[in-house]
């Protein structure tokens, strides 16, 4: 089953200058977001594979629209996210369907490597209900100076029987990192975490 | 005068609204600067000079925002602007986009009035269809918090009253604008709503060029 798709999402947000110092390049951070049908609303089903494979096909899309949001080549991403918001007809596991079984694969080959785990959050919720999607460096989890979260919200979403899917992808960490711990340059990228 | 803090860009797809999926989907976008309000927290008089400096501020948005929606120039079809004023700033510091935030679009647009004449707050004789981006580039503004939400209205570039594109998109900038911020918005998109269907003046019955009909 493909994903019954009403609106696609793409936000970059782009930091020049923060607490009075330039930022330079400057940091940014990409959302693109997918408002999907959940095919599961109002019943419960044992088996939730058609979001499972809609999982799949998001993963692709919304990590490729993210990247070319930023205009970057797939190898120059450096934190990744995801997360979902499931309307009232839903439940939690469904959030769960999309984002955990198939959707970091092919996200994974959008933004090239992408060893460590994708962070992720879910949460059901209304109309304009707003998701912080949690970023991570995508080659090391401990890489502390690319902890941070961008805000996920459409406006109209999601529905009753609507969830609303986000993938997040950075070309940058926050923009005045100095809180110390593994630094980019000491990452060694084989077990994602260090 | 002009520290540009943060740029937010916003580009939306919509198939459909429950009804049948469109062939084309509309593309609407929008795009936010943060700034950094250099009237903040006192009253002056003279907020003019500001406004000359945010012309290439504008057309460098504007063109941005265009290549953000990534769709030809010619597909263009309804603009809008707005300000968002943080707390410790006036609804007139906003005020201050009207003109540079217009002018940016329409110089984007291929409008060939006379800049000078927009500036003064003049209309120009029309004949024919004398340039694109004829219309009043409708607006809203208000003084908010960080994550205000601003509707920004759309019309069609060339007649206000073309009916099927009157829209509107939501901009808000997570964490701005702070209280000595302005967010300064710019909002175009493709034209009709995704099931238009309420009758009145389409676009391809333009026939006054004069901005409205």
């Amino acid at each position: 089953m493909t994903a019954n798709i009403r609106k696609l999402v793409v936000q970059v947000d782009e930091t020049r200058r923060e607490m009075g110092k330039d930022i330079t390049p400057p940091t940014r951070r990409a959302v693109a977001i997918a408002v999907i049908e959940n095919p599961y609303a109002g019943r419960y089903s044992e088996n939730l594979d058609d979001l499972i494979a809609i999982g799949e096909e998001l993963g692709a899309l919304l990590g490729q629209k993210a990247v070319k949001a930023l205009g970057i080549e797939p190898g120059q991403a450096q934190s990744y996210g995801k997360a979902a918001i499931v309307g009232e007809r839903g439940e939690l596991e469904h959030a769960a369907a999309i984002l955990h079984p198939k959707l970091g694969a092919p996200l994974r080959v959008a933004v090239e490597k992408g060893a460590a785990l994708v962070p992720s959050a879910k949460k059901q919720g209304t109309l304009g209900t707003a998701i912080d999607v949690p970023l991570g460096h995508k080659d090391a989890a401990f890489v502390r100076s690319h902890f941070d979260a961008v805000e996920a919200r459409v406006s109209d979403a999601p529905r009753a029987n609507e969830i609303v899917v986000a993938v997040a992808v950075t070309d940058s960490g926050r923009p005045l990192p100095r809180i110390g711990g593994l630094q980019v340059h000491e990452i060694k990228g084989e077990d994602g975490l260090r | 005068m002009i520290e540009i803090r943060r740029v937010f860009t916003h580009v939306e797809h919509i198939h459909h609204e429950f009804g049948p999926r469109a062939d084309t989907p509309l593309v609407r976008g929008a795009i936010g600067a943060v700034l950094t309000n250099p009237f903040a927290g006192r009253y002056e008089p003279d907020i003019l000079p500001m406004m000359a400096l945010l012309d290439p501020v504008g057309v460098d948005m504007a063109h941005r925002l265009h290549a953000a929606m990534d769709v030809p120039l010619e597909q263009i079809a309804t603009y809008g602007k707005g300000a968002i004023v943080g707390a410790d700033g006036e609804l007139e510091h906003g005020a201050l986009w009207h003109v540079p935030g217009g002018y940016a679009m329409r110089e984007l647009l291929g409008w060939k009035g006379s800049r000078a004449a927009y500036t003064a707050g003049k209309a120009e004789e029309k004949t024919g269809q004398p340039g694109n981006a004829l219309s009043i580039v409708p607006s809203t503004k208000k003084v908010g918090p960080p994550g205000a939400a601003l509707d920004v209205p759309l019309t069609n570039i060339n007649a206000s009253y073309v009916r099927g594109q009157f829209d509107a998109i939501e901009v808000r900038v997570p964490g701005a604008p702070a209280a000595d911020e302005i967010v300064f918005i710019l909002a175009m998109s493709t034209g009709y709503r995704v099931h238009a269907r309420v009758g009145g003046l389409l676009a391809k019955d333009i026939s006054k060029w004069d901005g409205l009909r």
